[in-house]
């Protein structure tokens, strides 16, 4: 996996939860929350109140804010009689309270925000100040708890200069305003942070940060045994982020799918002419790099196997050409580069499960380089463990797979694959050659329809082939003996994830008592998990749904952009619940996929270590 | 009737070349041809129903014949049969109660209609003991005795016979007119009945999947959102006629929340849908389902995400037979342009091998078997039933002798 922007959404998932469990400030607080936030404008958030001050933001953009403001108020003056009633406590009660004014703060400063509106020059400075002050205030009170002053203190500098930046944006005082009334730039309150004395409203309100420094801190611990989690999409913070680095230009998709809100979804149609266009001005990117994005976002290349190994290849060619600028260290340039280089991959189109792993298997090996290895020493070194991961991971275990899985084809035998994989199109030929006697169907699904690639290659070599649809599959299940499909991946619970459609029909054919066989190789597998098809997910391009091949004048939904009821949602790939798979062939041998995390673990470590 | 004829091999022609789309036009179709059959019918003096039920069981068997797959035709044969035996058994109570009265008048006195009240309903269930109930073991062993037998104890009242009996001849036509046009009436308004149900399944910010395009399914779900219930809707598009891109529009068009998806996504979604609302070609007698493929993929991913899967059907559909093999026996294997456009793959094919079977085969079914324990629900104008249940809506609407039309061999 790609190491994504690691920010402060990973410590800002503390603060959503807690921020629905003020009561009576919930209502109010949902509503802010669920203005549609309309369009990635830059919006400056804080790490603590970017939840609220999001939908704020979007008020501040043009929404209605008559509305919002008498409410406004009245929380207001409610917020501020909480604060007050709740004088001392134990620790378990400061929680409490840092939840609930957080939330009270923070409502109140959603409420600010659309008093700011109204009064617009009022620049705040001194409310922006005053709510750095606050956080600082939270922050050392709550490194006080867990963690040192000092890295607080150096987190509440970063945040100040970060809010510093960040103009016009809404912010509220404190639930003690007189702290603030010292005003002024935000290097004051540095000074006034160490000064001020904790107090239990300023906690309150920034507890919520200081907890969620502490969280991020110990996830940096633990990173290495739990998975990245991927870029959020979701999120505008990071989205704007991500835009301003992006090279390719990305228009968003019209009528997004709410559900897969927190993965990306593009207009398809604008990137290809703009790549084009652009080939000339990216210095910073290897032409074969570039070829390989090409070649991705175009659907010219697919499948996990192909896209790994062209991506290699690349990978290659860039190391072949590579020298190390002056003043700079090799591995470290060069890790850099490759991010870049994966960056812009990622733009094209994101990165399949098999890329993610040979990318961390490529860092891995520069960074275990020698430091005193000459250059050239260490590109050969690099290429030719380039080469020996494609031979040995790819082309190998593909070989050692099709030996294994052709020992369960008998004469006689109906055989079922879904859509194209290059491994079982390899364990077919194999077995074909080896001259025994059998059937293949071929399932097929729109829009992809990969299967035909597959079928064309079969029917030439002249075996026996069925093609029919993916609803027919109840059909023709009962004179099917085996069923084989391919992967993307095989993830640690044992789910399977896989072209779209296979999770259907591995389902059937659990149903008609049909057995499964997953053929997939070991560099694919991955520690992470999933249950659903719907948290990790790769959307395609809609129009192509609205298409119907064949059917020219069908075109019923040719105009679906106009509606804004009306969605397409066009998903590439499923989970396949384990319970479906009978048996995962890799080059380890036949596994159960309850078998495949200790493989992970076991071959895992063994091939970073050669 | 060679005009009669003429009608009915029209409509065989239709039903032959595939003319006719959907169980409902095909209903109303055939009951409509039936009525002109039946009116058209010249009776005989006695035994009329026998030789209604003759007439109507001939062109039965030609419609069946022209498109067995299509269930709806013998379905409505069926329905018209038993129709005729039951108006036929109501005619003879009502002609066993004009007798009893002759017989009270006889006991008594000829022009007393005070007792005939108590009397008539005496000889009514009387005879209601021995005819309109089920077929008792004397009736089913003597035939069509029902005709036969009860007007026997009336040979005494030999004049009022004669005039019952004519009358009775021309209320047995106008009967079974009257109940044919009734059927036509219901298979006309099934979609509204069932709709009035759509409220009492539905709530607000409900997620509902379908497949392809019914229109029951359609009307279904306009009337839940007339009654201003809010809920979203993913229709997967149904290869490979693609309808479910036509009911999107339909949908979007009212107002509703539509996502467009895949066949091949639906088990990815189902498991943020709450229930799954789906039409049928035809209902089994068994509680199976006969429905447009695909649908047995979305019954057994309910199944897995435990949604609810509810079929709405008007009873038209319901078909009194078992099915056996119903997959390859109930199926229509279409055109396979639909997937593989002619000549694609003629330039690869070797079309010189041994054996003279093709190389390439292309499969098209149209239908789908969905067994009886995947179905939660059936919605059918005459309410919501379980699966369980559907057997003993049979016996209302069929009659057992009715179940092989087949023309009875004159012994």
């Amino acid at each position: 996996m790609i190491p994504p922007f690691r920010h402060s959404s990973v410590g800002r998932l503390p603060s959503h939860a807690r921020i629905a469990v003020p009561g009576y400030m919930s209502p109010r607080r949902r509503e802010g929350l669920q203005m549609p936030i309309g369009s990635y404008n830059s919006s400056e958030n804080f790490l603590g109140m970017s939840p609220m001050l999001s939908p704020s933001s979007s008020q501040l953009n043009g929404s209605d804010l008559s509305e919002v403001a008498p409410s406004a108020r009245l929380a207001r003056s409610g917020s501020g009689k909480v604060a007050s009633s709740f004088p001392g406590s134990t620790g378990e009660m400061m929680m409490v309270m840092a939840v609930k004014s957080g939330g009270n703060a923070s409502a109140g400063i959603s409420l600010r925000n659309a008093s700011v509106v109204k009064t617009l020059p009022r620049v705040t400075e001194k409310d922006e100040e005053t709510r750095t002050l606050s956080k600082n205030e939270g922050a050392k009170s709550g490194g006080k708890k867990k963690q040192t002053t000092t890295r607080a203190e150096r987190r509440a500098l970063q945040e100040a200069q970060r809010a510093a930046k960040e103009a016009g944006m809404e912010n509220g005082k404190g639930n003690k305003p007189k702290a603030s009334a010292g005003g002024g730039a935000p290097s004051i309150s540095n000074k006034e942070k160490g000064v001020k004395p904790p107090q239990k409203v300023e906690n309150l309100d920034t507890g919520t940060t200081s907890e969620k420094r502490i969280v991020r801190n110990t996830e940096k611990d633990r990173k290495k045994d739990i998975p990245q989690p991927q870029m959020q999409f979701d999120d505008k913070n990071r989205v704007e982020k991500a835009k301003k680095r992006a090279v390719v230009n990305k228009l968003e998709a019209k009528n997004r799918v709410e559900l897969f809100r927190h993965l990306p979804q593009y207009e398809h149609g604008s990137q290809l002419p703009y790549l084009q266009e652009i080939f000339f001005h990216l210095d910073h990117i290897h032409p074969s790099v570039y070829k390989v994005g090409l070649q991705s976002l175009s659907w010219t290349i697919s499948g996990g196997n192909a896209r790994c190994k062209e991506m290699l290849l690349a990978f290659r060619e860039a190391i072949v050409d590579y020298s190390t600028p002056p003043e700079k260290a090799f591995a470290r340039d060069l890790t850099s580069k490759i991010g870049s280089y994966v960056s812009f991959l990622i733009e094209c189109r994101p990165l399949s499960v098999s890329m993610g792993n040979a990318i961390r298997f490529l860092k891995n090996r520069i960074a275990k380089l020698q430091h005193d290895m000459p250059e050239s020493e260490a590109k050969a070194q690099l290429i030719s463990d380039i080469d020996h991961f494609i031979d040995e991971k790819i082309v190998i275990a593909g070989k050692v797979i099709v030996q294994h899985a052709v020992t369960k084809i008998k004469d006689g035998d109906v055989l079922l694959i879904y859509g194209y994989s290059s491994v079982v199109e390899m364990i077919l030929l194999h077995a074909y050659e080896q001259g025994k006697q059998f059937r293949v169907v071929v399932v097929d699904s729109r829009p992809m329809l990969e299967g035909k690639i597959l079928l064309r290659t079969l029917v030439t070599k002249g075996i026996r082939c069925t093609y029919t649809h993916i609803n027919a599959i109840s059909y023709i299940m009962h004179e099917v003996r085996c069923v084989f499909l391919g992967a993307s991946s095989v993830l640690s619970n044992g789910t399977v994830y896989s072209r779209i459609g296979t999770a259907s029909i591995a389902m059937v054919a659990h149903a008609f008592r049909v057995p499964v066989l997953i053929c997939c190789e070991t560099y694919k597998f991955h520690e992470r998990v999933q249950l659903d098809s719907i948290c990790s997910n790769e959307l395609g391009d809609p129009d192509v749904i609205a298409k119907v091949s064949g059917k020219e004048d069908f075109n019923h939904l040719a105009d679906w952009a106009d509606h804004k009821n009306l969605q397409l949602l066009n998903l590439l790939y499923d989970a396949t619940p384990s319970d479906y798979v009978s048996m995962i062939v890799t080059e380890h041998g036949m596994v159960p996929p309850t078998s495949v995390p200790v493989i992970v673990r076991e071959y895992g470590k063994y091939q970073f270590l050669f | 009737m060679p005009d009669i004829q003429a009608h009915v091999n029209d409509f065989v022609l239709k039903l032959k070349r595939r003319k006719i789309e959907g169980s409902q036009a095909t209903a109303r179709q055939t009951a409509e041809l039936l009525r002109a059959v039946v009116s058209h019918q010249r009776l005989p003096y006695t035994n009329q129903a026998l030789a209604l039920l003759d007439a109507v069981r001939d062109v039965g068997e030609q419609l069946i014949a022209a498109n067995p797959v299509e269930l709806a035709v013998g379905n409505i044969v069926r329905r018209v049969l038993h129709i005729i035996r039951e108006e036929d058994l109501t005619s003879v109570a009502s002609a066993v109660d004009g007798l009893g009265l002759s017989t009270n008048s006889d006991d008594d006195d000829n022009f007393e209609h005070d007792d005939h009240p108590i009397l008539s309903a005496a000889a009514v269930a009387a005879t209601a003991r021995s005819t309109l109930r089920a077929p008792s073991l004397q009736t089913l062993l003597e035939g069509l005795p029902e005709s036969a037998s009860a007007p026997r104890p009336s040979s005494s009242g030999g004049d009022s016979e004669g005039k019952s009996k004519s009358a009775e001849r021309k209320k047995l036509k106008h009967d079974v007119i009257e109940a044919i046009n009734e059927l036509i009436q219901d298979i006309e308004t099934c979609h509204e009945q069932i709709s009035e149900q759509a409220v009492g399944l539905i709530h607000q910010n409900e997620v509902i999947l379908t497949l392809g395009r019914s229109k029951t399914v359609k009307e279904f779900l306009f009337a839940a959102n007339e009654k201003k219930r809010s809920f979203r809707v993913f229709i997967a598009e149904g290869a490979p006629r693609y309808q479910g891109h036509v009911l999107a529009k339909e949908l979007v068009a009212k107002g509703l929340q539509t996502t467009v998806i895949t066949d091949s996504a639906v088990f990815a979604m189902i498991s943020r849908v709450n229930m799954v609302i789906v039409g049928a070609h035809a209902i089994m007698a068994n509680g199976g389902v006969i429905a447009p493929v695909g649908i047995n993929m979305v019954a057994l991913a309910a199944q897995r995400h435990a949604v609810p899967f509810v079929v709405v059907a008007g009873t038209h559909k319901l078909c009194p037979l078992y099915p056996h093999n119903p997959e390859v026996l109930l199926n229509d294997l279409q055109c396979p342009s639909d997937l593989l456009d002619f000549g694609e793959f003629s330039d690869c094919m070797d079309f010189s091998t041994s054996g003279g079977s093709p190389l390439l085969h292309v499969v098209n079914p149209a239908f789908d078997f969905i067994p009886s324990k995947l179905v939660s629900l059936f919605v059918t104008d005459t309410g919501g039933h379980s699966p369980s249940y559907m057997y003993r809506l049979i016996a209302d609407y069929y009659s057992t002798d009715d179940f092989v039309v087949e023309r009875r061999i004159k012994s």
